[in-house]
């Protein structure tokens, strides 16, 4: 063996450290991978933490117990006054009350009015229907003296929420020493609470957070949902079926090709566009209702559920077409009677993932104009609404710190419900998967 | 009689004309089935199609033509010098009238509106009775007309079928009828705001200042530069795909090459959470979390950050967008033949080597194309934006400041009640044209390279 002294290169202290250097080059690489993956998880974690943080106390709204006398005398009414007498009482008088009973509670003596302006500043404009349902429900409390827990102001809220320090200099607060004394004093004595604010689910727009609710824009969102599923699903269906079995191959089907893949990228907002022309300045439908955003959500699903349709479509062997065919059914038969059914997970699929896209869409209600506050609940869906992503756009825009939370717990409310469809098509996805 | 109960008249008669279409065929085929040319059923469907046509269409061309026949009687019934007076206020007139019929408020409206209103309504209650009668007339020809076919011979299934087959064609090309509203829509109010501001001093102007006029003053216009706020959306885009595509890309990279399948199961569900979170959460995001850190985070530097600046939406942006980057990219990479992979590994090269040298240029096109479906995605991006970007018309390359874009301009031009005849109101239009062509320009070319990449391996 002649040993010539020169160790081969692959063995060489160069090529060894050129080796090194190329692994610890995989090794960066592969952690770069890892740590962008685990940057965008993260995002996705702060989102959610920032969301959910803040809007828990969404949920919670500031309530201070008093002991409420209902003395007919204040009320202007008989007493063994009757429900309905007692519905038809103005809201004033009942709102007089409830000042009174803070009033009493805390020791200002009537008449002296600088106390008592200050003092209204602790309770909700709210208050005088929780007492009317209250004495409505129940007649018979009528002069008697109930421990009532009443809502308080929104300027209250954050502080016993402790979202604002109380430890700011007065003239930077939005309640001065004297009324934070009271409500010290209200705490002291166990007469504050956090309690669950059903508000949040049953009211409409209002000026005051306490007294806001996504009510209105549920059932707005509600109306446009049914009436995307009401068209969007046949017409989809329809051309989704015509393109897949029945078109020819020809000019016309190409265009409508390429018009649907076209559609389906086409930004949100050029569809808002569209509505305001077509629907509200020419077909001259009424602004602000969701029949108007029902049908732009529903040019905008209408690709979506083509797409997913004609891949579910696809996804059915020939074979059972070409039984059905082969019995003596006509292709219309055959489509309807054997391919359309098996197709209709994978189409109803498809239908709610379009559904969840265009619950959550905003921009183009906002050029039909659904960003009108809307305080009483529609009755059709030719009324005024607002739609959930909507509010939560408005609110988003509110100044006061009641807001922030409320906007928090609204976008809970519309994630819980994205994710619940988006579950549902999962679910369906793998409960009615079929392997051929 | 509204149109709701009209519509469920119909369909309570289309239900009962199957009915006796269905009896009619079961009586004159005494009760042998054979003797028929299609299934008893269809006899039933086909008397039912026949009269839902016939009530329906006439339907529909009364509710298309009763508006500009009665809007044209009202036009002829104005005042002598506002029907022959500038069309703007002739419009203004009209819609003041209907205003009226439909509120009901007669609130500072002009005399002779009121009392047009009231015409209004009772043509408007005229025509809706005539159309009742009409609607039922027709309904009952054509059932008359398609019980007299029901004979055993008579070919129902096929003329069901062929109705059935034109209600698809229909349905397939409302997509077309949808693309060709948007066109129109915009190109009719784009050509309009163009005869009041000339195209090459909105194209080229560099100054966005439209004064927005009180509706019905006229006269004031502003300066309508689309140059700044294009510059907002190219500027915001650029930004924001600085953080998808390295995110998404290397997201996607470690997902196809380097995960196991247990990983790549659960992150990449999660990933794609990311792309079904509504906007219009993400730009709460950006106001309420994303742009006070900056704010903060650059004061402690010594940077001064904006609180809505081009830095905020355009990072909150890019992290919408890395599943759309992500997603299709990892489709690409899989799609890379394994040969070439093993060829690679053979020759001795390491795994990111392999991905650099070979994959990757192998994948190019199908990334790039998913690269500019995302740019797309971006560029028509709206509530981010317009909840975080900021409104002024910013001509700046600084990222800290407040820039604006073609997306938030429309919103704030078309929300409120401006009349559309202003060019304040106008150029949303036009803006709107340019955003759908910018859109469909990379849309089409982004489907060209994906389409045509496919092609080369399958």
């Amino acid at each position: 063996m002649t040993d010539t002294g020169k160790t081969p290169y692959f063995l060489s202290e160069r090529a060894q450290k050129l080796v090194r250097k190329r692994y610890a080059a995989e090794r960066r690489f592969r952690f770069y991978g890892l740590a962008m993956i685990i940057l965008a998880l993260a995002f996705l974690a702060v989102l959610f933490y920032t969301i959910i943080s803040q809007g828990i106390s969404g949920f919670v709204v500031t309530n201070i117990r008093l002991p409420v006398t209902f003395t007919a005398e204040a009320l202007g009414v008989e007493p063994g006054a009757t429900a309905e007498d007692l519905k038809g009482v103005s809201g004033f008088k009942y709102t007089k009350l409830a000042r009174r009973s803070l009033n009493d509670y805390l020791g200002i003596p009537k008449g002296d009015t600088e106390d008592e302006r200050l003092s209204r500043g602790l309770l909700s404009n709210g208050v005088d229907v929780q007492l009317r349902k209250i004495l409505v429900n129940d007649p018979t409390l009528l002069g008697s003296t109930v421990e009532v827990w009443l809502l308080a102001h929104g300027s209250v809220d954050p502080f016993v929420k402790g979202q604002i320090s109380r430890d700011l200099p007065e003239n930077r607060r939005l309640i001065n020493d004297q009324q934070m004394a009271w409500l010290e004093k209200l705490e002291h004595d166990g007469r504050v609470d956090l309690r669950f604010n059903s508000n949040l689910f049953t009211e409409g727009a209002s000026a005051d957070p306490e007294l806001a609710g996504v009510g209105v824009a549920l059932l707005g969102s509600f109306f446009m949902m049914v009436l995307v599923v009401l068209l969007a699903l046949p017409l989809g269906v329809g051309a989704a079926l015509y393109l897949e079995e029945f078109a020819p191959k020809n000019r016309f089907t190409d265009l409508v090709e390429v018009n649907i893949n076209n559609l389906a990228a086409v930004p949100s907002i050029v569809f808002g566009i569209l509505g305001l022309a077509v629907f509200i300045n020419y077909a001259h439908l009424p602004r602000s209702a969701p029949i108007v955003g029902g049908l732009v959500l529903t040019l905008m699903t209408l690709p979506t559920v083509i797409i997913a349709t004609r891949a579910a479509i696809r996804a059915v062997p020939p074979s059972i077409k070409e039984a059905a065919l082969g019995v003596g059914a006509s292709k219309m038969q055959a489509v309807f009677h054997h391919v359309l059914p098996l197709a209709m997970p994978g189409i109803l699929t498809g239908l709610i993932i379009g559904l969840a896209q265009a619950m959550g869409e905003t921009a183009p209600l906002i050029m039909v104009g659904m960003v009108a506050a809307v305080f009483d609940f529609p009755g059709s869906p030719m009324d005024p609404a607002t739609a959930l992503p909507v509010q939560i756009y408005i609110w988003s825009g509110l100044p006061e710190r009641g807001f922030v939370a409320l906007t928090s717990a609204a976008i809970m409310i519309l994630l819980a419900f994205l994710l619940t469809m988006n579950a549902t098509a999962v679910i369906l996805r793998k409960r009615f998967e079929r392997r051929w | 009689m509204s149109v709701t109960l009209l519509i469920l008249i119909i369909l309570g008669a289309v239900t009962a004309a199957y009915v006796a279409g269905l009896a009619r065929v079961r009586a004159v085929s005494g009760g042998n089935a054979r003797v028929l040319h299609s299934r008893p059923s269809y006899y039933g469907t086909y008397v039912a199609l026949v009269v839902a046509l016939a009530a329906f269409s006439v339907m529909a061309v009364w509710l298309i033509a009763q508006g500009p026949v009665i809007m044209g009687h009202i036009t002829d019934l104005l005042p002598a010098d506002v029907r022959n007076g500038d069309p703007s206020m002739r419009e203004l007139a009209l819609a003041q009238v209907v205003n009226v019929a439909q509120s009901g408020s007669a609130f500072g409206a002009e005399p002779y509106a009121v009392k047009l209103a009231a015409t209004y309504n009772s043509m408007l209650a005229s025509s809706r009775l005539y159309m009742t009668i009409a609607v039922l007339l027709a309904a009952l020809v054509a059932f008359a007309l398609a019980y007299r076919q029901v004979r055993p011979q008579a070919r129902a299934r096929n003329w069901v079928e062929a109705v059935v087959k034109a209600l698809l064609i229909i349905c397939s090309s409302i997509a077309v009828l949808t693309t060709v509203g948007i066109v129109l829509s915009m190109l009719f109010q784009t050509i309009h705001f163009f005869s009041l501001v000339p195209p090459e001093n909105f194209f080229f102007g560099l100054v966005w200042d439209p004064r927005f006029a009180a509706a019905g003053s006229g006269g004031e216009t502003g300066q309508f530069g689309l140059i700044p706020v294009l510059w907002g959306t190219v500027f915001i885009t650029i930004l924001a795909m600085m953080v998808s595509v390295p995110v998404g890309l290397m997201s996607a990279i470690y997902l196809a090459e380097y995960a196991g399948p247990r990983f790549r199961g659960i992150a990449k569900p999660i990933l794609e959470i990311l792309a079904g979170i509504p906007t219009v959460v993400y730009g709460f995001f950006a106001l309420i979390t994303v742009g006070p850190f900056l704010r903060d985070g650059g004061a402690l530097i010594g940077l001064d950050i904006d609180a809505r600046s081009a830095l905020t939406a355009g990072l909150v942006m890019g992290i919408m967008i890395i599943p759309f980057v992500s997603s299709l990219s990892d489709d690409v990479i899989n799609a890379v033949p394994q040969s070439l992979r093993d060829g690679s590994y053979g020759l001795g090269a390491t795994k990111s080597e392999t991905i650099r040298r070979v994959i990757l240029p192998a994948a190019l096109p199908g990334i790039v194309g998913s690269i500019i479906l995302a740019v797309s995605r971006a560029v028509g991006e709206t509530m981010i934006v317009v909840m975080a970007a900021g409104v002024a018309a910013n001509l700046t390359a600084n990222p800290f400041q407040a820039v604006t874009t073609v997306t938030v301009k429309i919103v704030s031009q078309l929300t409120g009640d401006q009349e559309f005849t202003s060019p304040q109101t106008l150029v949303a239009f036009a803006l709107g044209m340019t955003l759908f062509v910018i859109t469909l320009i990379l849309n089409v070319y982004a489907l060209h390279i994906v389409r045509k990449y496919r092609e080369q391996y399958d």
